[in-house]
């Protein structure tokens, strides 16, 4: 669909209005925007697992992806492991990586701009002593996140700067890293 | 009574001179005294974020000496008191206002002194009546002194030691700048907010404000209304230097500058790592502001009437912002909560609030027959938010309330 703003026509493929709708419905439904994101994850062998994603919650009702995901989660060799896949902590900058840039593509077809290119590349900062225990005064998380932008698009460099900084105000992933969450890890 | 004005701040006062203008019988109940929360709920050293000439009451514009000066809290009160003098207005001071509910007729007033039967009610007790603290709080441990604004006097108040003040609208800049010259620890907690030059291009950022028709705006052409009427106050101070109170000048001061407080976990404050963004949503809004305001004056052929076009520094972000701070460790003795205040409309009985308890109100028609609503952030135009926007909204209101009388819709 094509969004005109100040006589500006963007086509990035993003259905703002649609988003826009459900925007307006949902103040009137909170129990509705209630959704529950779900995982399953099974333990293969050594430090690899997979992880399959099809099912949510959503809308008052259970929903369904087109089709089902399965990822591998591995570490590499440096960690002495097969390697069969990404390790958990990079999932977090794949997560962090699409959710920036789907707000761009939003953000910038809500104003009227046109992308030609959005490119990210994410950064963590690991100190891996944490994890292994070798240090007790660091972290096992990052230290320090940097996301940067290459955007080509019909705007100035204040305006993609303003996409940018509202597509983080607007982001799940960025809030989920950057502000604490309660987590429940259970034994059923 | 045809008209109860409940409250008498300049919202109720100028209620009660638009009324009396129409010669509509009515009563100006006050809980306390004249400006009651200007008197009792405000810190000493607190001046009016908005210059003299600005403050322009119904046919009271300011005629003293120093128009571009920012008026103390007791002189606010002054003005207020000059202001209810002049409007003659029939004001019944310590009287408290205990409920408000419909009758067939209109509304019973219950006072600390008796009921009143009106045909109208024009609610003007303020839009921050109480303190708005985060239910987080309830996490701090019990060694930590807490305070909000509306209690806070100052420095000397708060026990030895580090503050953390939560919060970074004119109130937390403010104070935070106090505490630190004082010569204490403060850390700033900082969310989305509102940066602002104290002047530019030579004049007071509030005379664009005012000059350009920002304020102008209705509230029916709002983009977003509710994110209007909560927009946070501007990183605003009224000084005799006129200076700039902004992140980058308390950074100057040696205040220390943390992301937003997200919570508070086994005694820990958690702040938020999305501090970077909310530095660069608030420089690039002023960025936009000042470019609006440099195209009116363009447009306007101002440019030499004003001083050249001015930019500032972006906000320094620090190197490594700190995102946990033990607050049982001895380290901050006293946390300041200046997150803002909401009005109290607990003694209000009439089914009239939204699900987040803010009064549904069309331009401060409200919703129920016969009742108003003034002195309200952004209640008819953006201007509201001010002690000068009182004038045009007290006329609009009191005209609807004379067409409700005469049984127009």
């Amino acid at each position: 669909m094509t969004v005109t703003d100040g006589g500006k026509t963007a086509e990035n493929g993003v259905d703002v209005q649609a988003l826009l709708d459900a925007r307006e419905v949902l103040k009137g439904a909170p129990e509705a925007a209630q959704f529950t994101w779900r995982a399953s994850s099974t333990w293969k062998h050594g430090v690899h697992s997979t992880s399959s994603i099809q099912n949510y919650f959503g809308l008052g009702q259970e929903q369904q992806h087109r089709t089902e995901t399965t990822f591998d989660i591995d570490h590499p060799d440096v960690f002495a492991a097969t390697d069969n896949g990404i390790t958990p902590i990079e999932f977090l900058l794949v997560g962090l990586a699409g959710c920036l840039t789907a707000g761009v593509a939003s953000v910038a077809q809500n104003r009227g701009i046109q992308l030609r290119s959005v490119e990210a590349t994410v950064e963590g900062e690991h100190d891996i002593r944490g994890i292994l225990g070798a240090d007790a005064d660091v972290r096992n998380g990052f230290n320090d996140v940097k996301v940067t932008f290459h955007i080509d698009a019909d705007a100035s460099k204040q305006e993609i700067e303003a996409l940018v900084a509202q597509s983080q105000k607007r982001s799940a992933v960025f809030d989920a890293l950057t502000n604490p969450t309660n987590v429940s890890v259970e034994v059923a | 009574m045809t008209t109860v004005v409940v409250g008498a701040g300049h919202a109720g006062l100028a209620a009660s001179h638009h009324l009396s203008a129409r010669s509509i019988d009515h009563v100006v109940l006050e809980r306390g005294q004249v400006a009651n929360s200007w008197r009792t709920e405000r810190w000493d050293s607190l001046r009016l974020l908005t210059p003299n000439w600005l403050n322009r009451l119904p046919d009271l514009p300011y005629d003293g000496p120093d128009p571009d000066g920012y008026l103390t809290m007791g002189e606010v009160v002054g003005l207020v008191e000059r202001f209810a003098a002049a409007a003659q207005a029939p004001v019944r001071t310590e009287t408290a206002v205990t409920e408000v509910r419909r009758t067939d007729a209109g509304y019973r007033v219950a006072t600390s002194a008796g009921e009143i039967d009106a045909r109208t009610v024009v609610v003007a007790s303020g839009a921050f009546n109480t303190p708005a603290v985060p239910a987080l709080s309830q996490g701090v441990p019990a060694s930590v002194h807490q305070v909000t604004p509306f209690a806070y006097r100052n420095p000397l108040q708060l026990p030895d030691g580090g503050v953390l003040v939560v919060g970074a609208s004119a109130s937390g800049v403010q104070l935070a700048a106090e505490l630190a010259r004082s010569g204490r620890p403060v850390t700033l907690s900082v969310g989305e907010h509102v940066r602002m030059p104290r002047t530019y291009r030579g004049r007071d950022v509030l005379w664009w404000m005012d000059t350009t028709g920002v304020w102008d705006e209705r509230y029916d052409q709002v983009d977003d209304l509710d994110r209007a009427r909560r927009l946070p106050s501007p990183q605003l101070v009224g000084t005799a230097a006129r200076a700039t109170l902004d992140l980058n000048a308390l950074a100057d001061l040696g205040v220390e500058l943390v992301g937003r407080l997200a919570m508070v976990r086994d005694g820990r404050a958690l702040f938020s790592g999305g501090l970077r963004n909310v530095f660069a949503l608030a420089d690039l809004k002023l960025e936009r502001l000042l470019d609006s305001f440099d195209a009116y004056a363009g447009r306007s052929g101002r440019d030499a009437e004003v001083g050249p076009a001015e930019r500032f520094p972006p906000t320094r972000v620090p190197g490594s912002p700190r995102w946990q701070l033990d607050l049982a460790a001895g380290e901050i003795s006293t946390i300041v909560w200046a997150t803002g205040g909401r009005p109290d409309y607990s003694w209000l009985g009439v089914p009239v609030l939204d699900e987040k308890g803010r009064l549904r109100h069309d331009g401060g028609v409200v919703d129920s027959p016969g009742l108003y609503a003034l002195g309200l952030p952004v209640l008819r135009r953006r201007r509201s938010t001010f002690l000068h926007g009182i004038d045009d909204d007290a006329r609009a209101v009191v005209e609807h309330l004379s067409g409700h009388l005469d049984g127009s819709p």
